[in-house]
């Protein structure tokens, strides 16, 4: 049983673990340092001298990384699975990451770390790959199936790119069970009391809220609500902003450009934090670079009244959860804290207030450790779909889609196909038509949300139906058959009804990467191949290459270039044609080189076109409405005639 | 993200050869799970098609079949039965949502009926059928005309910046009114159940009509009763 024993994975915004069933318990299993939590950190050693490719470290070692080579090192990737360009730069402000520079609408942002860049899938694959790593030292046999735990409150993209992740570790993801869900497994094993139970799982970087009906060892998920941005995360970065605004203010320093500095800074936050939860009061004692200390004192009715807004963010979720399960406060038997950040007392006090707890006798569930339980209901969840284990087999966990799915009308509309709080597997079949005589081609777009508009909801995906016979407008009937699977991820079909033809389907999923990317992002295949690394930055080169080339083939159209002597333009020509005769050689080093001497030939004539860009801002518009008009760009009119409901 | 399914429907059981009912979730011979059934919801639970249902009969049945069907149970079967799994959870999950819930139940069976109903579907626009209350409450237009007036003049007078308090209590009192006159429709339609599960065909198909309309016009008063919260509540 050895060869396909099934391992559960939780891969946190924080921390990360793995965990088994051993006989009738799950069990954590600890890593080489004899930790049982793999902080979800990932570092770039440096490039080694003799060339080669940098080895890639994960977990507490990488930590270090933060602090030495922040440039090199990222954390909290968890926040940017699945999510599109615009969405990861308003949440990079907060967060000491570059994006790579060559960055595009529409498709996955890559990270900039050290000369590499990374995809979010491509860095959580190295924390999976590393627990895969531990659990093989602890089991000494390959370990090939997982199964990964995900916030309730995920999308479909988002869920999709977790198990991209799990691919490219060669992991095969058996199923993607929400964390809420995953810790009430966990509670569930030894206590099969029927009843309603609420989890309130409040993470690093996540939120969730689950209200479950237990009834003979079925977990039936009645609602969930959550906020995919909100956790301890939160807390760092106001205590952090707090901190670095005080230390500009007293000591003229500001520490904001100094990465490593703040790394530091935040970790004296994060400590502050966790000491609050215990005692009343915590220090702040940092040494600036300048030789001065920034010494502060934190009460905790101050470090509670600083957070109370975050922490309110949590309760609108529970409250429409309750009313999505049709139940008040006091239909509630169980609640079970979740997630580092329930150590707060704070929390406590608002989990209390919102289930009536205290008042009806009775206190939440936290005996089992709150960092590890979401790890160990997924090594139940693994030991279930296993069918190893009696207990288990009495099992089973029916969840729900915690968004709407729907469908853009005409005028933008949405309309929903799947409710919210839908049981899954679930299913619905709509019917389409032609709005033109003889029209071959429908395109349907789909979103997922709650708002009326599409363009309020998360886009993801839309899809061309093509070769419908030619027939009248409205003539034709395409069934097209939607179907989210165990795993909350969307899968459609087609067929057009009168000629029983099935039609295919072309689909554009609006974030997220196709199979071929992914099937080339495993990164086995370039882990152990010094060649496949070559390779990679070879690519990466030569893209970089051609991106200027392609910038410099215009910029004779640029008004700047006419400011420009004819000497610079001569320079710019050489070095250019330089490049253009390396380019597609196997000289990375060549390439490399004749690409700075372009962009040093170029310098000048940049910086005159951004005076021109700054200027013409200043004329008329601001940034902001020049960065508008882009994005309204991008999401022009589909060329297509629209679908249209039968 | 997307792939297309494959949906067809085999008359001999895939594993054994024998041949089988077609709407049967397992083959009644060996037992091996079989692809979607053809019938209504009603069969999946092997139920008669009636409006009264025992609740707690349907749960359990939903929860021994999907103890047998869900894809969690096939983890490791072969692709085929992988997939009808899938399929055949989604149907079994589908029929429980529409069968547990008293309006959806009614709304569906009725449909299954050949009644035309006004339901919120894809690309309707779902105000316009319940925007007509002409047709759906002609007893009450002129109070339904008064909510909205007064409902209007308190969005208008929050937005510049005092409300009236008197208009809050009527709005209140209408509320109460409206929750009445909902529960009057309740009554009914489930005095109409009876009709439906027990009468006649002429009693039946009387009893259908009734529904239709006693449907509308719940879908008419609660978008007014949420509408009135959501003002309400706004503050």
């Amino acid at each position: 049983m050895a060869e396909t024993r099934v391992v559960g994975i939780d891969l946190g915004t924080t921390n990360s673990l793995v965990a088994y069933m051993e006989g009738d318990a799950p069990v954590v299993i600890p890593g080489v340092d004899g930790s049982n939590l793999v902080p979800s950190v990932v570092a770039l050693d440096p490039l080694p001298a003799n060339g080669g490719r940098p080895t890639v470290t994960v977990g507490n070692s990488a930590r270090k990384a933060l602090f030495q080579n922040p440039e090199r090192a990222i954390y909290s990737v968890k926040r940017l699975m699945g999510r599109g360009l615009s969405e990861v730069q308003s949440e990079l402000r907060f967060f000491p990451f570059r994006l790579a520079e060559d960055v595009e609408e529409g498709e996955v942002p890559r990270i900039q770390l050290g000369e590499l860049k990374f995809t979010p899938p491509e860095i959580s694959a190295y924390v999976l790959r590393q627990l895969k790593r531990n659990a093989e030292r602890f089991f000494g046999s390959p370990i090939r199936q997982a199964v990964i735990t995900v916030p309730a409150y995920f999308n479909d993209a988002q869920r999709q790119a977790t198990k991209d992740a799990g691919r490219m570790a060669g992991l095969e993801v058996l199923r993607l069970v929400n964390e809420p869900t995953a810790a009430a497994l966990a509670y569930g094993l030894d206590r099969s009391k029927d009843g309603t139970i609420a989890v309130y799982d409040l993470g690093g970087g996540t939120f969730d809220i689950s209200i479950l009906k237990l009834r003979d060892g079925i977990f039936e998920v009645q609602s969930t609500n959550g906020d995919t941005h909100l956790g301890g995360d939160d807390i760092d970065n106001l205590l952090l902003a707090i901190a670095l605004d005080e230390i500009h203010a007293e000591h003229g320093v500001d520490l904001r450009i100094h990465p490593g500095a703040v790394q530091a800074v935040r970790k004296a936050a994060i400590e502050a934090k966790i000491r609050l939860s215990s005692a009343d009061v915590a220090h702040f004692d940092i040494e600036l670079p300048n030789g001065d200390r920034y010494q502060r004192e934190i009460p905790r009715a101050v470090f509670e009244l600083l957070i109370e807004p975050i922490l309110e963010r949590t309760a609108g979720p529970c409250k429409q959860a309750m009313a999505d399960a049709g139940i008040a406060p006091e239909d509630i038997d169980e609640a079970v804290l979740v997630g580092g950040s329930t150590r707060i007392p704070a929390v406590r006090q608002l989990v209390d207030k919102l289930f009536h707890l205290s008042a009806r006798g009775k206190k939440p569930h936290s005996e089992l450790n709150p960092d590890e339980v979401v790890a160990l209901g997924a090594a139940v969840q693994a030991g279930i779909l296993s069918g190893a284990s009696e207990t288990t087999d009495q099992m089973l966990l029916l969840d729900v889609t915690p968004l709407s799915l729907g469908i853009e009308s005409l005028g933008g509309a949405v309309a929903r196909i799947i409710q919210r709080n839908s049981t899954i597997p679930a299913s619905t079949t709509e019917f389409f038509t032609t709005g033109v005589d003889g029209q071959t081609n429908v395109a349907i777009h789909v979103v997922q949300g709650e708002r009326e508009m599409a363009a309020d909801c998360r886009s993801l995906a839309r899809f061309d139906l093509r070769g419908i016979p030619p027939m009248s407008a409205g003539l034709p009937r395409i069934e097209v058959k939607f179907l989210i699977d165990a795993d909350g991820i969307l899968h459609v079909s087609a067929r057009e009804q009168r000629s029983g033809k099935q039609a295919h389907i072309e689909v554009k999923p609006t974030y997220g990467l196709t199979d071929e990317q992914v099937e080339s992002m495993i990164i086995e295949s370039f882990d152990h191949a010094e060649e496949d690394f070559a390779k990679r930055l070879l690519i990466e080169h030569r893209n970089e290459a051609n991106t200027i080339l392609a910038a410099v083939e215009n910029a004779p159209s640029n008004p700047a270039w006419q400011q420009l002597t004819a000497e610079e333009r001569e320079a710019i020509a050489a070095a250019q044609a330089q490049l253009q005769a390396v380019k597609d050689g196997d000289d990375t080093l060549a390439i490399r080189q004749a690409t700075l001497a372009l962009d040093q030939a170029t310098r000048r004539f940049a910086e005159l076109m951004m005076e021109e860009a700054v200027s013409s801002a200043i004329r008329g518009k601001t940034m902001d409405k020049v960065s508008e008009d882009l994005s309204e760009n991008v999401t022009a009119p589909h060329a297509m005639a629209p679908a249209e409901f039968k | 993200m997307l792939k297309i399914l494959d949906s067809a429907i085999p008359v001999a059981c895939w594993s054994c050869s024998v041949a089988h009912n077609e709407s049967t979730l397992f083959c009644p011979n060996c037992s091996k799970i079989q692809p979607p059934p053809g019938g209504d919801y009603f069969s999946v639970f092997g139920l008669e098609p009636r409006l009264h249902l025992d609740l707690d009969i349907l749960e359990r049945e939903f929860h021994r079949l999907s103890r047998k069907l869900h894809p969690d149970r096939f983890a490791r079967a072969g692709e085929n039965e992988k997939q009808w799994s899938l399929a055949d959870t989604a149907l079994l999950n589908d029929a429980y949502r529409t069968l547990k819930d008293p309006l959806r139940r009614t709304q569906y069976l009725l449909k299954l009926h050949g009644a035309e109903i006004g339901e919120e579907h894809a690309g309707r626009d779902p105000q316009k059928d319940a925007k007509d209350p002409v047709r759906v409450l002609p007893d009450l237009l002129e109070e339904v005309f008064d909510l909205n007036m007064q409902l209007e003049e308190l969005r208008t007078e929050r937005k510049a910046g005092a409300a009236d308090p008197q208009l809050t209590v009527a709005l209140e009192a209408a509320r109460s009114k409206f929750e009445g006159l909902l529960k009057v429709v309740d009554d009914d339609l489930h005095a109409q159940w009876r009709v439906w599960d027990a009468g006649s065909e002429s009693e039946r198909r009387a009893a259908q009509n009734r529904m239709v309309a006693l449907l509308d016009q719940r879908r008419y008063l609660s978008h007014l009763l949420r509408d009135v919260t959501e003002t309400l509540g706004a503050e």
